[in-house]
């Protein structure tokens, strides 16, 4: 009997707990739910602010939900960046970001429970629910907005069949070698313009004394990536845009001689022990290094060059400088002469699973010029939006990053990977770059990623 | 470890078993659990150390070399459980959220299960022993399987040839909780009654006979005489099913939503170490916050949990 008497008693106490706090949670969802209708009545009379929403409609007591790859402190910053909008026009926009975006999508579409919007990371997914008939057609005012506003590249990876889903949002960069304007200006050295020159000053870096290139591939379950980007960049200079669309399509098989070539190239820089691993150690400590640490020995004056994306100016430790007179700042990963200046990068997509008016009024919102601009005075932001003044850029390198996307001349391709199979884009590549690193040579290497590519 | 392992190795196999048994509580024996239990405990013991250590250090060294470089810092701690922006954590509401999501999870199918157990292992109806090997072989379905028609029964409803069997729930916000609550009382029931079941099924039916011509009906048999002598399975099974929730991420990920109102501390911890895992030092404060609320149950509730432990498996 006495057994009964503790347990009661600890179930008594967990049950009473319980009830408060569910009556304290709910206490505070009544709350915010309060909060939007008081702020939008306050926003009726300061109609001075409202006036650039105007154009957009009233939707008072409507909900859109929008589903993302972007969470922390970047998803803080988007919400700030619409909250204007959000109260103005009386939409209520939750906002939910996931590191399991790719999978967690899936499952919420096929069980009929989608968000209202998605932020795509990759086109090659927008495309999947496109085709399986998911997806909502956009709006012809956002159709109109994404044309004015983006360049035909760009837009065309919002396209499915001719159908136009959804306009870009964010971009970054993929085409940047870190460096130490510092360091270079002590040494006398000078941001070379062509691939030749490239490899000119790599081998008098080496000279020097210091491993003139650092890496590091290794990011958890997608170790491998940054070294398709390698790859993409290579294949992108050496088979130009039209090879490197064949490539991606798969209408150029992966281990066709050209390939092999261009991934030794690459293996030219990463596979060579005098040019790598400054910092860390020998070739395969990339495979071991985190892609976040990558660049650092920068730094430390241990190495003199890091390609990474321009989201890299985050990585950085604490206090240092991004500029172009400051310790590190990126230059464009040259092409092959210095006329031709293809350019790749990544982005997000703004796609609808439902059409709602409010759905539409949101997304119309997101590709505007309005959204961008706000979001880029709260912090680091790129945008390949035409509409973006680069002049407010938050920092250099975001200037220099959206100077290369809305220069005309500028030919933009999408990071392959994420157009290709997920089985290859997130699979096969991955681990074929980080065996490769680890030692495999080249041509088995492609052999083995070919022979993965889904049949169909 | 190598080299203690192989001395074990070499006693063992030639003596006989009642030497075997001693061996195993002898001082060797002992000693070797230490050592595991030291090995096990290791790498809590630097991810604790590397929760109070500054983010550039973690970063950029091991967490041993505290050592010959001790610095402290709170400042881990104050960004996931206050951080002013939602970014930084404000991991004390979804603490809250945590709890709300894993109580009545673990009350439902704990009133659920000892109910199902009591009808199948002491009242008298035709094919029990069908319903009951059905409950038992409901486990063998992963629960990976059930998570799309599971959330599409909630999103969409029951049809079947054009007619409504149940509408769509439709439920939003905090009304969220109810389908994550819904979830996982389901993929507990199989394993809480088959446990619960075994439990029951030992007790001597004298007790019930005797209560039965005392008058009493299946509600007091079950109440009076039954709960009481059940008590340390139903703590089991408790600790079993709250550290489950609590550690859950996958059902609140698919079930709960995962906005600011619903999800619970797995999810957020998911988020917090930013877009592109810069910002991985937090997960260090970040995991020991989630763990203490745990600690607390299992050390009040132990010697439960190890008796409840043996509930089926040692019969008599």
């Amino acid at each position: 009997m006495s057994l009964l008497s503790r347990p009661a008693r600890l179930s008594a106490i967990a049950a009473g707990l319980g009830l408060a706090l569910v009556a304290t949670g709910c206490g505070n969802s009544g709350g915010d739910s309060a909060a939007p209708a008081a702020s939008a009545g306050g926003g009726d009379a300061a109609s001075a602010e409202c006036a650039p929403f105007t154009e957009y409609g009233k939707f008072e007591g409507t909900t859109v939900s929008i589903y993302s790859p972007i969470r922390d402190a970047e998803a803080d910053l988007f919400e700030q960046a619409w909250k204007p909008f959000a109260d103005c026009t009386g939409i209520k926009i939750t906002y939910e970001g996931t590191g399991e975006f790719e999978a967690q999508i899936q499952v919420r579409a096929d069980a009929g429970n989608p968000p209202d919007i998605a932020f795509f990371p990759q086109p090659g997914l927008l495309e999947r629910f496109a085709k399986a008939g998911k997806l909502k057609p956009a709006s012809e005012k956002v159709k109109t907005l994404a044309n004015e506003n983006w360049s035909p590249d760009w837009v065309k990876y919002g396209t499915v069949d001719d159908v136009f889903y959804g306009a870009p949002l964010g971009a970054s960069v993929k085409s940047f070698v870190w460096y130490s304007p510092s360091m270079f200006a002590e040494k006398g050295w000078t941001v070379p313009t062509t691939w030749a020159d490239l490899m000119t000053l790599t081998e008098t870096i080496a000279a020097s004394g210091i491993k003139p290139w650092c890496a590091g591939i290794e990011s958890g379950d997608a170790t491998g990536w940054p070294a398709t980007d390698w790859i993409e960049d290579v294949v992108l200079r050496d088979l130009g845009p039209e090879g490197y669309d064949q490539w991606v399509a798969h209408d150029l098989p992966f281990n066709d001689p050209k390939m092999v070539t261009a991934v030794d190239k690459v293996g030219a820089i990463l596979k060579n022990e005098k040019y790598v691993n400054g910092g860390y150690g020998p070739v395969k400590s990339i495979a071991s290094t985190a892609f976040q640490e990558g660049g650092v020995p920068i730094t430390e004056g241990k190495c003199a060059l890091h390609r990474q994306a321009s989201f890299y100016a985050n990585f950085w430790p604490e206090g240092t400088k991004v500029a172009e007179d400051g310790d590190v700042f990126a230059f464009y990963l040259p092409g092959n002469d210095a006329s031709s200046k293809p350019v790749l990068g990544a982005g997000e997509f703004v796609a609808g699973f439902a059409d709602r008016p409010e759905v539409q009024a949101v997304q119309a919102y997101l590709a505007g010029g309005d959204f961008p601009n706000r979001r880029m005075a709260l912090g680091t932001y790129v945008s390949a939006n035409k509409k973006v003044d680069v002049s407010k850029a938050a920092n250099a390198i975001d200037k220099l990053s959206m100077e290369m996307l809305q220069d005309p001349s500028t030919v933009f391709r999408f990071d392959g990977s994420d157009l290709m199979p997920a089985a290859v884009g997130a699979g096969t590549f991955w681990k074929g770059m980080t065996d490769w690193i680890n030692g495999k040579d080249t041509k088995s290497t492609l052999d083995f990623i070919e022979a993965s590519w889904p049949k169909s | 470890m190598t080299t203690i392992a192989p001395s074990v190795a070499r006693t063992q196999p030639k003596t006989a078993a009642g030497r075997v048994r001693k061996r195993l509580s002898g001082r060797v024996a002992s000693l070797i659990a230490v050592v595991i239990a030291l090995l096990w405990t290791t790498p809590t013991f630097g991810l604790f150390l590397s929760s109070f250590r500054p983010e550039d250090d973690i970063k950029q060294t091991g967490w041993w070399t505290f050592f010959s470089n001790p610095q402290l810092t709170l400042e881990n701690y104050r960004e996931v459980l206050f951080g002013s922006s939602s970014s930084s954590g404000r991991l004390a509401s979804f603490l809250i959220n945590s709890v709300v999501i894993t109580i009545p999870s673990v009350l439902f199918p704990l009133a659920l299960a000892t109910f199902a157990a009591y009808a199948l292992s002491w009242t008298r109806f035709r094919g029990r022993d069908w319903v009951y090997i059905g409950i038992f072989a409901l486990q063998v379905v992963p629960l990976q399987m059930a998570l799309v028609p599971l959330l599409s029964f909630f999103s969409q409803g029951v049809e079947v040839f054009g007619i409504t069997l149940m509408p769509a729930w439709n439920l939003e916000g905090s009304g969220q909780f109810i389908q994550v609550w819904f979830a996982h009382t389901c993929f507990a029931l199989p394993l809480g009654v088959f446990l619960i079941h075994n439990f029951m099924s030992e007790l001597p039916g004298e007790l019930m006979e005797a209560a039965r011509v005392d008058g009493a009906t299946h509600g007091t048999i079950l109440r009076k005489v039954v709960l009481p002598l059940v008590a340390p399975a139903l703590a089991a099974f408790g600790i079993f099913q709250f550290l489950w929730v609590w550690n859950d991420l996958l059902v609140a990920l698919i079930f709960s939503g995962g906005t600011a109102e619903t999800a619970p501390m797995t999810v957020r911890l998911a988020q917090m170490a930013g877009t592109r895992g810069n910002e991985w030092q937090r997960l260090t404060s970040g995991a020991f916050v989630s763990m203490i609320i745990p600690l607390i149950v299992f050390l009040s509730m132990q010697r439960y949990f190890v008796r409840g432990l043996l509930a089926g498996s040692v019969k008599g």
